[in-house]
Order: structure tokens, then sequence, then C-alpha cells
């Protein structure tokens, strides 16, 4: 089946206006939040339903083509980017929240309502889908579960795969079935764990039945601003120390600040080296008890300011400030280049020291984010492509953090999944013996090269990095 | 141009906040999309006619700027993109694109349109579909035009002077709101001032990237005297129009007059707030009212919490809260015209988050809003009396005038 053919099957499918086949329709969808690879599909279809997408998908195989699922291409990966051409199957039109079950609380949706929608759907029942990261807004539920993203609460909520109970799935014959259950504890192989940070390499998840969590009746959340960024860390550890379990546990450097201080205006300390943003749930009195136990904490190591939101809208500057970080950095610099290692928690000092050693010897700007709670940071050098050889260099010195979090004792992602991005990586942490074993499982799930071909797993080559790189160095801006 | 382009990280976080987004669910018609295509236009790596549908589609309502944490200055970068592209037009396009830019900033041009409506509409078939969304726009009747005077006095102590823009399409289509400013704006101690010599602002044409608002915008500047303290208006789309004069004239001989004028335009809503509203009577009957956030006054110039204030300080009002409310209604300026399958999908869209707040009525702060709130309210009501759509002012001016009373007398 040529090209020709194949569109006109698929719209003959679908409707023609959900086929995107034209050359300036194609080039929006070759890239997504990850800034240094690209690649254009050969045609992306926009299905209605899960029927649909089965049928796109058979049609697809029929043609021999790769199927790549995307959401709203927010990923920090590339997990969505075709790096071996073929059909995207974008689920942004599959945005219906189908039904709401208050009292067991859960929820029933497509793949492509947004997260942040979900919980401002169920808000007024006093309920939440727990897993909120930052680019929640719009980030999609099928997309958040295809990376298992974590979030700023997932230090107390877990991630996304401990929220989700049941998906539908196309499997990558165009097959549709149903993993999981909606009664909690589904017996046999646990089919929704193995989905939930799969990126599409083994079937699409078109529609999840997912866990809403009941917001409790108390929030408290205090910003502490830091002369030293070991001070914050410190903090940090005697909290963990103490066995209070937080919330969310939060800490941002001074470049950071800057960025979203660019933007919003928060009238954060230009001069504070980190700042710590804590929060705690709880029955009201619970929450104030544990609260002054953070502040004490916070105070008697070293915190300059605390800042205390007394009502819902100063707790929602606070938490902007940190949700919008990763959206504000075009205030630094045209181009970015976010990790996301894990190092267990009381590294965190000695990586920050190990990541700006590495900044200062390849001459790179590096702004810090951490979810400090569980160790998981976020690094994000700061570039511009156009500079000759700078895509290459900013690629290496992200290899080297990642190289330095595993050596710490951690892993080369928390939560931003693994994609064409840290595919490679995975050899530094699993030996052949482990890695052949999630081939062979993949594989037997979806014939290879059908599903999100190359991403996820190694293949023994940094080849679509050269790629990505080659093409950023044609740029002349971004 | 470039520096816009160059802010934009690819994040997202635009795509929720855009209306053509939301409906079409497609990547070329969102925010980020649309800057990758500009781009590739501006880079010469993609032919303009290409680009160039999903560019028509925007609605320059400018809600991904309000969302944008990286500050990329979409709307810089969409107005010069569009007036390069008109240049560019195939005919027939913008012979339609002209069409309506020739009538609706004329009064005298478009109460003569909407006279000869009614025999277009009986011909419907004859005309193309274009014609017809049009024509949809237009009122069945036109109400009877409201003298201005040159000059209205201030009643009592003057505490201000102001300049008043009567709005092109809003001076023929709805001229009780510039009755009711003007008797609202006395009645809080304002000269005002109508300038005779003034037209349309050029704010219509210039969003839709047409060469012929720097006339317009000229001819603006020239009506207003130098005694005012304020160029007044109630149009959150002349509003937007007027203070993006700077950008119209960069680098032109007008550029520091125009920054000059834009300094001194500001929306009524905002300069009633400043001054301090001297308090209206209670109203008879509770009134439950929900503010609808026109995208020119919200996320073009920041007016958020002005018209609000000037709601909530009626006693007996109280305010309702809409279900995205960032979210355009629709009309934007020619929009309902050039994409009516949208406009129509947000303004249903609207209605019905409209109706679900249970508020008696609408208050907004923009013409363009008001007739495509009142389109939408009337299909969405099954029958019944729709929810009646009021300018902020004109609540404001009832309140004074004793005369608001849902139901019975409020025109609507």
């Amino acid at each position: 089946m040529n090209k020709a053919s194949l569109v006109s099957r698929l719209s003959k499918a679908i409707g023609a206006a959900y086929v995107v086949h034209r050359p300036e329709d194609l080039v929006v969808y070759e890239r997504d939040a990850f800034l240094v690879g690209r690649a254009l599909p050969d045609v992306v279809v926009l299905p209605r339903t899960t029927e649909e997408v089965a049928a796109c998908v058979r049609l697809a195989r029929a043609a021999g083509m790769p199927i790549v699922a995307r959401g709203a291409g927010t990923g920090l990966n590339g997990g969505s980017i075709p790096i071996r051409g073929g059909m995207i199957v974008a689920l942004t039109r599959m945005d219906r929240i189908v039904e709401v079950d208050a009292v067991d609380r859960t929820a029933l949706v497509e793949a492509g309502v947004a997260n942040a929608e979900l919980t401002s759907h169920v808000a007024h029942l006093g309920l939440f889908f727990a897993p909120d990261p930052g680019s929640q807004v719009a980030s999609t539920i099928g997309g958040n579960i295809g990376n298992n993203a974590g979030g700023m609460h997932c230090l107390s909520y877990g991630v996304t795969t401990n929220h989700v109970l049941a998906c539908e799935v196309v499997d990558a014959d165009g097959n549709v079935f149903w993993a999981g259950s909606a009664a909690t504890d589904a017996p046999g192989l646990d089919l929704p764990g193995l989905l939930c940070g799969s990126e599409g390499t083994i079937g699409i998840v078109t529609r999840a039945i997912v866990r809403l969590m009941r917001r409790r009746e108390a929030v408290r959340t205090v910003l502490a601003i830091y002369r030293s960024f070991d001070e914050a860390s410190r903090t940090v550890s005697q909290i963990v120390a103490t066995g209070i379990l937080p919330q969310a546990m939060e800490m941002m450097d001074e470049e950071g600040v800057r960025a979203v201080e660019s933007q919003y205006s928060l009238g954060l300390p230009a001069d504070g080296a980190a700042v710590l943003l804590l929060e705690v749930e709880s029955t009201a009195s619970a929450a104030d008890r544990a609260m002054n136990e953070l502040r004490a904490i916070c105070a008697a190591h070293g915190a300059a300011e605390l800042r205390i939101a007394s009502n819902e809208k100063e707790r929602h500057d606070l938490w902007k400030a940190r949700k919008h970080f990763g959206g504000a950095l075009g205030h630094l610099a045209p181009s970015n280049y976010v990790q996301d290692g894990v190092v267990p928690r009381h590294q965190l000092p000695a990586i920050l020291a190990r990541i700006r050693e590495i900044g200062r010897r390849h001459q790179l700007r590096i702004a810090n984010v951490f979810h400090a709670g569980d160790g998981n940071l976020h690094p994000v050098i700061l570039f511009d492509p156009r500079e000759p050889g700078m895509t290459e260099k900013v690629v290496r010195a992200g290899e080297e953090i990642l190289k330095a979090c595993v050596d710490a004792g951690g892993t080369v992602t928390g939560e931003h999944g693994v994609g064409i991005e840290k595919r490679e990586y995975l050899g530094w942490m699993f030996d052949d013996a482990t890695l052949n074993v999630m081939r062979r499982l993949r594989d037997r799930l979806a014939s290879r090269g059908t599903m999100n071909p190359d991403k996820k797993l190694p293949i023994g080559s940094h080849e679509p990095f050269s790629y990505a790189t080659a093409a950023m160095l044609g740029e002349t801006s971004t | 141009m470039a520096a816009a382009v160059a802010r934009c990280v690819h994040c997202g976080f635009c795509l929720p906040a855009c209306p053509t987004y939301q409906v079409l669910g497609e990547e070329m018609d969102s925010p980020r999309g649309r800057i990758v295509l500009m781009k590739e236009v501006l880079e010469d790596r993609l032919p303009l006619d290409h680009a160039l549908p999903h560019i028509d589609r925007c609605l320059g309502c400018l809600g991904c700027v309000t969302a944008c944490p990286s500050g990329v200055a979409y709307g810089d970068l969409l107005t010069p993109f569009r007036e390069m592209a008109n240049a560019k037009r195939e005919p027939a396009a913008a012979f339609r694109r002209r069409l309506a830019l020739l009538t609706l900033p004329y009064p005298a041009r478009l109460r003569l349109a909407a006279m000869i409506a009614p025999i277009a509409r009986a011909l419907r078939r004859l005309t193309p579909d274009w014609m017809g969304d049009l024509l949809a726009l237009l009122p069945p009747t036109l109400p009877a035009s409201v003298p201005v005077p040159g000059f209205a006095p201030a009643i009592g102590a003057r505490r201000a002077r102001v300049g008043l823009l009567l709005g092109c399409a809003q001076r023929v289509l709805a001229p009780e709101i510039n009755a009711a400013t003007i008797r609202v704006l006395r009645r809080n101690g304002v000269d005002v001032v109508v300038p005779r010599e003034q037209g349309c602002c050029g704010a219509l044409s210039m969003h839709a990237g047409d060469p012929t608002a720097r006339r317009f915008a000229r001819r603006t500047m020239a009506a207003f005297p130098a005694d005012v303290d304020a160029v007044v208006t109630n149009a959150a789309g002349c509003g937007s129009g007027m203070r993006e004069y700077p950008l119209l004239f960069a680098g032109a001989p007008e550029s520091d007059a125009a920054s000059a004028f834009a300094q001194r335009v500001v929306d009524v809503s905002v300069f009633l707030d400043r001054l301090g509203v001297v308090a209206p009577p209670s109203l008879r009957a509770p009134l439950r009212v929900v503010y609808h956030d026109a995208c020119h006054l919200s996320h073009a110039q920041g007016i958020r919490e002005e018209p609000r204030r000037l709601l909530a300080a009626i006693p007996g009002v109280s305010l309702r809260s809409l279900d995205d409310g960032e979210l355009c209604c629709g009309s934007a300026g020619l929009y309902n015209v050039e994409q009516p399958a949208i406009a129509a999908a947000l303004g249903a869209r609207k209605a019905a988050a409209l109706l679900a707040t249970r508020a008696d009525l609408v208050a907004t702060g923009n013409i363009g809003c008001l007739n495509q709130l009142r389109l939408h309210l009337a299909r969405a009501g099954a029958g019944g009396r729709p929810m009646p759509v009021l300018h902020t002012v004109e609540i404001l001016d009832h309140a004074y005038e004793g005369t608001m009373a849902v139901g019975t007398t409020l025109a609507s």
C-alpha cells in the first residue's frame, strides 16, 4: 500500500478532516517538548473513538508503517517523535470524561483528557486526580500513563501506576482489550502495571479507569528561602529523619528562581541561593502541628525567610513558581535540555556539586529544580542551538549528569520516561540478562518495529541522537 | 517577530488556553503549532498559502499570552504576520475580507447593509454561503440611532474631562451603550467630549492585518483634543487596538505620537474604577450577574478585576463565577464571518457555561461579545426568554436610573 492509498483508506475510516498528510500540517507534529530532536511523520490521524484507533492501527500495519501514539506533545524524552517515520496517532480528540463514580472514587476517561481537566471536573465533589506533573494543564492522561508520570505530590501519593485501575488498549494488531479491572486488586498478571510507563511500545491506551483521591480537610504550605543550597538540602535530610512525610517537598536553585520571577514577579529574592516549598495535608490540627515542626526545622537550618500561604490564592501563587518553571525557561535561553535523574536523598548536596562541576567544565549554565523529597532532580541545561557544536556539547553534559546519578546509587529517570533520550543509558543500570527479558516481553506483545520503534530499550547505538543533533545544526533559530 | 519565536520552548502550556485547539484538537491549530508554521514561512521553508488556513483560524484572543510561562508575545507575532500575508492573498479571499472591512468600520455603510440584509436573506439560495454567515450577524432590525451630543457636561462638581470613542459598529448595532456611558460618566462628575471627526479606530483592520488600519489610526489620533484627561472607550477591541498604535507605527514618523496617544487610552471600566464610582442606590431586587471577560480586555489588556469591582459596588448585585471563563466566545472581530463553524461551536459552548451559572443576566465589555452571546443564548434557550446580555456600564446606568428590573423593562 503506498502513502496515497493509505491516506485514502484512513480517510474512509475516520473522515478526511482527521487525516493529516500535507507537509505544512505534518511539520507541527515533528517534535514535542524534547527540544533536541525532531522527525517528520508520514501521516497523523486524529481518531475520536477506540474503534477508529483500532482501524487506523490495522491500516498502518497493512501498509508496514510504524505507529507512534501522541497526547499533547509535552513529553521531555522525545517519546512521541516518530524517528522511524510512520503514523502518529494523536489522541487529543478523545477528550471525554465518560463517567465519574463519586462513591467508589473512580473515573472512566478517554486518553486525550488533560490531567488538570480531570481534577477540575471532579473538584466540586472534593476529589482530585493525584499525579500532577508540571505539564498537567496540557498533558493528557494517556501520556501520563505512557510515561508513568509523577509530579510534585508523588512523594506521598505515588506515581501514575498507583492510580490506574484499568486501561482499554488497542494492541499492535488493532485488537482491543481491557487490562485490569475497576475492582481493586485484579487477579492475573499485572497488565496495567506493565502498560504504565511502556511509552507506547506495546499498545495504545485509549481509555482508562483511574482512581480519584479525596481532598483532606486542611492543607498548609510554606516557602522557605535560603542563602545557601547546602542549608536547604540539610533541611530536607532533617525532615526525612524526623519521620514527617510532607505531601510535597520541592527545591529550586537561583537560576530556577530567576526564570519564574521574570514572568510572575512573585517577589522571590534574586540573591537567595535556594527555595524550598513544603506542603502538608491532613486534619486541620495535625496539619498545623506538622507545619509548626517543619517551620522550626527550616529555621534551625538557616532559612532566611519563611513565607506561609494564608489563603488559597497565596498557596496557588507559591505553587505557580514551581509548576510553571519548565514553561518559563524561555526567559533564560532559546533552548534547554531537561534532565530527570534520581539519587538517594542524602546525596543531594554531593550531586549538586557534581552538576555544577560538569557545568563549569563544559561552560554551560544549568538551572536546578528538585523533587527533594524523593531525590528526583531536574537539572536544566540552558543553551542557544544556533551556536555551532552546542547541541552535542549539551547532550554530552546531560549524559555525564545522569551517569553521576547512577554512580551515586540512583537512576536515569524519575518520571519523564526514557524515550529516545535515555534508551542507551539503561545499560548502566541493567545487564543484558535483564534487558533481554524486557525485549522478549515487548516483542511478544508487539512485533518488533511496529509500536513506537527504537524507544525505551537500548538498540546499541546513539544513532537517533546523532540524527537529532545533525538536524539541529542546520537550524537558524529555535 | 524573531524574538517572539525564539522565546517559545514548546512546553504546550498554551494548548488548553487556545479555543481553536479546544474545538479542533489539532496541533496546527494551536498557538505552539502556529508559531512553528509562521517560523517555517519566515524562514522560507514553507509556502505562505500552506500555512495560512491555520493562521486565519486563530481568533487573536491572546488567551495563549495569558497562559505562556515564557512570555511569548504572540500578538506581536500574529499582527505583522497577518499584514504580510494579506499582501499575498489570492484575490477571491482578499475580496471577501475586504468586503467586511469595507462595511463594518463605516457606520453609514453598516446601516445600509443592515437595511438590505432582509432582501439578501430572502434571496439566500442565490448568495454564497459566506455571505449568509455575514448576514446572520446583522440583527433583523437595527435599533433607532440615538443622537449623541458633541459635549456632555459633568453633573455636580467636575472631577475629570474625557474624550469618548463611540466605536464604529457599536454606534449602529447598540447605540444605547454610548448613551448609557455618557450618563454614567456625567453622573460621576466627568465632562464628556465626543469629537465629531472620529470614525473607526482601526482595531478591526489592524487585527485582521489590513493596512487601512494606519489611516484610521491617524484620523483617530487627530480627532481627540489635547485637553482631555483620557480617551475613554467602552469597546474592548477598540481599547486594545488603540493601545497597540505604537506597534502599528513602529519606526514610522508617528511613532512618538502613537505612544503618547496609547497612554491616554483607557477602558471605561478602568477609568471609573480608578476615579472611584459614586455609589449607586440599592437595587429593588437582588440580581445575580455573571461577568463575561472579553478577550481584548482580559488577555490583551489585563483588565479583569475593574469591571467586576464596578458591578459588585451596586448594592443587590451578586457575581456568579463562570467555568472556562478565560476561553473566547468566538466573536473576535471578523472571525464570525470568516470561520463561522468554529465561531458557532465556541458560542454554543459559552452559552451553555453562562446558562449553567443560573445568573439573571450577563455583563460584558465588548460589542462583539455582546452580539455573539445574545445570538447563542437565544439559540440555547429552548424557546423561552433568553438570558439578557448588557454592557457593564449599562448595568451601572440602570442602577443609577432605578430602571433595573429583570424580565420586564430590560432591553436585551
